[in-house]
């Protein structure tokens, strides 16, 4: 019997399920603590409670949003030395360049520049600087910094140049943490090495983060290994993770989207997930949310993380409903004091559940106490809720034709059971733990972006397909599993020959 | 001449890439370049062609290669200022000015780069008004000015002096291949303007209308306005059609990146579909089928929300997108103009007609 258990750490609520084979058998939802573990901690109780079988499971995925909110904020953040290798090109833009001030002097620890890294076809731009890099080691080692980000000029093509870096850095540092940017990014240098600043920022949180998850989970008696879930959907072994802590920026809003998809048994389809403040509306392709092409900023700085496609919406149960002078939905919510201020539960402000409650939609707190809104209100407010999903439906949209929609979410029951542009909407059940549930079916997966020259199409898709085989397996996937779930190609203006950036990305079961 | 200040470059910046009409790489790295600049105390000056002499020497200056090469090896100050250089070395002339070859996108910024190393000011112009593909498609190839030499600059110490070249399509070509073995990415100052020539045949006040574009934009932002209206109030131009993206085809063929997308209309467009074709820019539009704008008329593709400009490389699917289509300047326009940057020009069989008209 395959049992899983998956934990969905959100900002709110920290929801835990366990899952046999493909059924959930226990769910649970807890307040999320501050110190997080706690939360889980309680969350795995209450889970063996319902199901004792939860201390058997084979294996047990979190995601967090844990190292997102300590950017965001600027806590826990460790110093880093930053070594840029592709000089003389580029050294008007050092490292931190297009940083916001306060992070950048949070972080920013030695800057190092280095002549090294490459050309678009693989040739050496410069001979990489041994030298200078031995001699860059030692000064980090004397200022005591305990982080390196190393970025070299196309390294996704090239990783040579930030591999000999990185040797001669463990030579001379031992104990520092290395985070090489060809693992974390893409074509676009300042981008790429701001996620392997990031993730060397967050390094020693997530080290700490993932062996007090691990500590929670032996404390509440479960031997299982722990995972943890990135931004695409797949998840890592914790002691691989810990490594990679900017992989794990979005894996909330992306294990709802895979829940999603699970609990329907739909691969193809949209999906609307209804929280306390937003709702969000995503596309599942091969049962993976889309993914965004475009920059993406965590806490004001530039990146290319691999990211769901999202429309976040100001719309959840606690959104504001103004009456007048003329009706208004949100953006302004009251959160989590729902249960304050929400006029069925006594509070005396006008909340999108409130509404829903006078409408019949759900039957939450104390009804009486909407008795005495206008049905005229109650109708138009709804229209323009219906109104606001329809438009972020079609705007999701990737054709023209109907398209089924996954309700998920605790505030699913705003999601009206017919919109237009919706073939059908899919309410399915543990749809509010839909996240944990994401969590615990995660694969694993690898993805190569690369310039290819002079090759067919179908040769360079091949060729990229056999690497991304490559990372997936190296990551802890089983390759007899693995399958192709995206496939992009870009002919590139201004390069010679026929030059095409490919990217693959596979996915496959765990290797057990 | 008058000192430009560093909100200027900003607003620069993004006007620029709204008028690279779907090409000309993004002006992010370069804007970054200059805020370093201001950062160190650098203030730039912006020229009016008016005060320069008939016999001046005005650098023509852009930085050449696939964007996406660019975003790895970062352009920098000193590798344009030593194309600039170059060039006065082999004239062994001073120059008086810098200019940007194209206001279109990334190299709007460019000469600024150059000038804040060389402490000259930037010429309020540039000799496309736009962004286009190739070298003879600028103002000065249809006043048939002379089109060498070219120096081209690599950040290693690769340096090309491209002395003489038989027409336009030759020095192309030449400066192209250079360009491709050094990295597809490298500093070019074109063949140098007399004062006269920049006066005559240069397509002037084109940085101050990007900046102004892009103050639009801006300020429109800030009250909440929409700013593609912004942008047409202040450019006086169309709306062509707003919509989604629903489709989106791509190919490279002689170096250049070709493709047409595909619009599905929303709101006062719901029904129709537009196609849109490029190479590297916008060339043409069609309206359900039948042509509605196209070179030299500005055809710029921008968020429908943000009014930020989208280039041919980063369209996709889903994108809401509206399409707007700006005057050109009247150079473009005369038959000669539209020889060379018609559509003809780029393989489609049509007779100009401009949506102004």
């Amino acid at each position: 019997m395959r049992r899983r258990i998956g934990i969905d750490v959100g900002g709110t609520n920290t929801d835990a399920v366990l899952l046999e084979e493909s059924i959930v058998k226990a769910a649970v939802k807890t307040p999320t603590t501050a110190d997080v573990t706690t939360g889980i901690t309680r969350a795995l109780a209450a889970l063996v409670e319902q199901a004792p079988a939860a201390r058997d499971a084979q294996a047990a995925m979190i995601g967090t949003t844990h190292f997102t909110n300590a950017v965001v904020q600027r806590r826990d953040l460790g110093r880093v030395a930053a070594v840029r290798i592709g000089l003389p090109s580029g050294a008007s833009l050092p490292p931190f360049v297009d940083w916001p001030e306060d992070l950048a002097d949070l972080v920013r620890g030695e800057v190092v520049m280095l002549e090294g890294g490459h050309e678009f076809d693989g040739r050496p731009l410069v001979p990489f600087d041994g030298k200078g890099m031995r001699a860059a080691a030692r000064r980090i080692r004397a200022a005591g910094i305990r982080s390196v980000a190393i970025a070299a000029v196309f390294s996704p093509l090239n990783a040579s140049g930030e591999e000999e870096a990185a040797a001669i850095v463990r030579e001379e540092c031992p104990d520092v943490a290395v985070t090489l940017s060809h693992r974390l990014g893409r074509i676009g240098l300042l981008e790429r090495e701001n996620a392997a600043l990031l993730n060397a920022c967050l390094i020693e949180l997530a080290r700490k983060t993932t062996r007090a998850f691990t500590e929670a989970l032996r404390a509440s008696g479960i031997a299982a290994p722990l995972y943890l879930t990135q931004n695409d959907g797949t998840v890592m072994l914790a002691e691989v993770a810990e490594e990679y802590p900017v992989y794990s920026f979005a894996s909330g809003p992306t294990n709802s989207m895979r829940g999603a998809a699970f609990l329907s048994k739909r691969d193809e389809a949209l999906v609307i997930d209804v929280g306390g403040t937003t709702t969000d509306i995503g596309s599942l392709r091969h049962g993976f949310p889309r993914e965004a092409n475009n920059v993406v900023e965590i806490g004001g700085v530039r990146t290319l993380f691999r990211m769901p496609d999202l429309l976040s919406l100001g719309l959840g149960g606690g959104t504001l409903v103004t009456p007048e002078p003329a009706l208004t939905i949100g953006p302004a919510s009251v959160g989590y004091r729902l249960t304050e201020q929400a006029l069925v539960f006594g509070g005396d402000v006008l909340t999108v559940t409130d509404v829903a409650v006078a409408a019949g939609l759900i039957d939450l707190g104390d009804r009486k106490r909407v008795a005495s809104l206008p049905a005229a209100l109650v109708a138009e407010a709804l229209a323009r809720i219906r109104a606001m999903i329809e438009e972020g439906v079609d705007r999701m949209k990737t054709d023209a034709g109907d398209a089924p929609l996954i309700a998920v979410g605790g505030g699913s029951f705003l999601v009206p059971p017919r919109l237009a542009g919706v073939s059908e909407v899919l309410n399915v059940p543990h749809q509010a733990v839909a996240n944990a549930v994401g969590a615990a079916i995660a694969q694993v997966s690898g993805e190569v972006d690369q310039i290819f020259q002079d090759l067919t199409r179908d040769e360079a898709i091949t060729r990229a397909r056999r690497a991304a085989e490559d990372k997936a397996v190296a990551a802890g996937a089983d390759r007899a599993t693995l399958n192709v779930v995206e496939v992009e190609d870009l002919p590139l203006a201004y390069l010679p020959g026929n030059s095409l950036r490919t990217r693959v990305r596979v996915v496959g079961e765990i290797a057990r | 001449m008058r000192p430009v200040a560093a909100e200027e470059l900003e607003s620069l910046a993004i006007g620029a890439w709204i008028l690279g009409t779907g090409g000309g790489g993004s002006p992010y790295l370069a804007l970054l370049n200059m805020r370093q600049l201001y950062r160190q105390g650098v203030v730039c000056r912006l020229m009016d062609a008016s005060e320069l002499a008939d016999d001046d020497l005005v650098a023509v200056v852009s930085n050449m290669g696939a964007p996406l090469v660019g975003q790895e090896r970062l352009t920098d100050p000193k590798t344009m200022a030593l194309a600039v250089t170059m060039m006065e070395e082999y004239l062994g002339r001073k120059f008086r000015a810098v200019m940007s070859l194209e206001i279109g996108g990334g190299n709007s910024i460019q000469p600024f780069m150059a000038a804040a190393m060389l402490d000259l000011p930037v010429i309020d112009g540039d000799c496309m008004g736009r962004a286009f593909p190739e070298a003879q498609m600028t103002s000065f190839a249809i006043h048939d000015l002379r089109m060498y030499p070219l120096t081209l600059a690599d950040v290693r110490d690769n340096a090309v002096v491209v002395a003489r070249a038989a027409s336009w399509k030759w020095m192309e070509r030449i400066s192209r291949k250079a360009c491709v073995e050094v990295g597809s990415i490298a500093s070019t100052c074109k063949a140098p303007r007399t004062g006269k020539e920049i006066k005559e045949c240069a397509i002037l006040g084109s940085t101050t209308k990007a900046i102004g574009i892009g103050r639009a934009v801006q300020a429109a932002r800030r009250a909440h306005r929409d700013p593609i209206d912004a942008v047409l109030e202040v450019e006086a131009g169309i709306k062509i059609f707003s919509g989604k993206i629903h489709d989106i085809a791509r190919r490279t063929t002689e170096g250049f990146l070709r493709g047409t997308a595909t619009i599905e209309g929303l709101d006062q467009f719901r029904g129709h579909t537009f196609s849109l074709a490029f190479q590297n820019e916008f060339a043409v539009g069609w309206l359900d089928g039948l042509p509605r704008v196209m070179t030299p008329d500005l055809i710029c593709v921008l968020d429908t929300v943000s009014g930020d400009a989208i280039g041919t490389e980063t369209l996709r699917y889903g994108q809401r997108v509206t399409v707007i289509a700006l005057p050109a300047p009247p150079i473009l326009l005369t038959p000669k103009g539209i020889e060379h940057v018609g559509p003809r020009a780029f393989g489609y069989d049509l007779d100009f007609r401009s949506v102004f008209a």
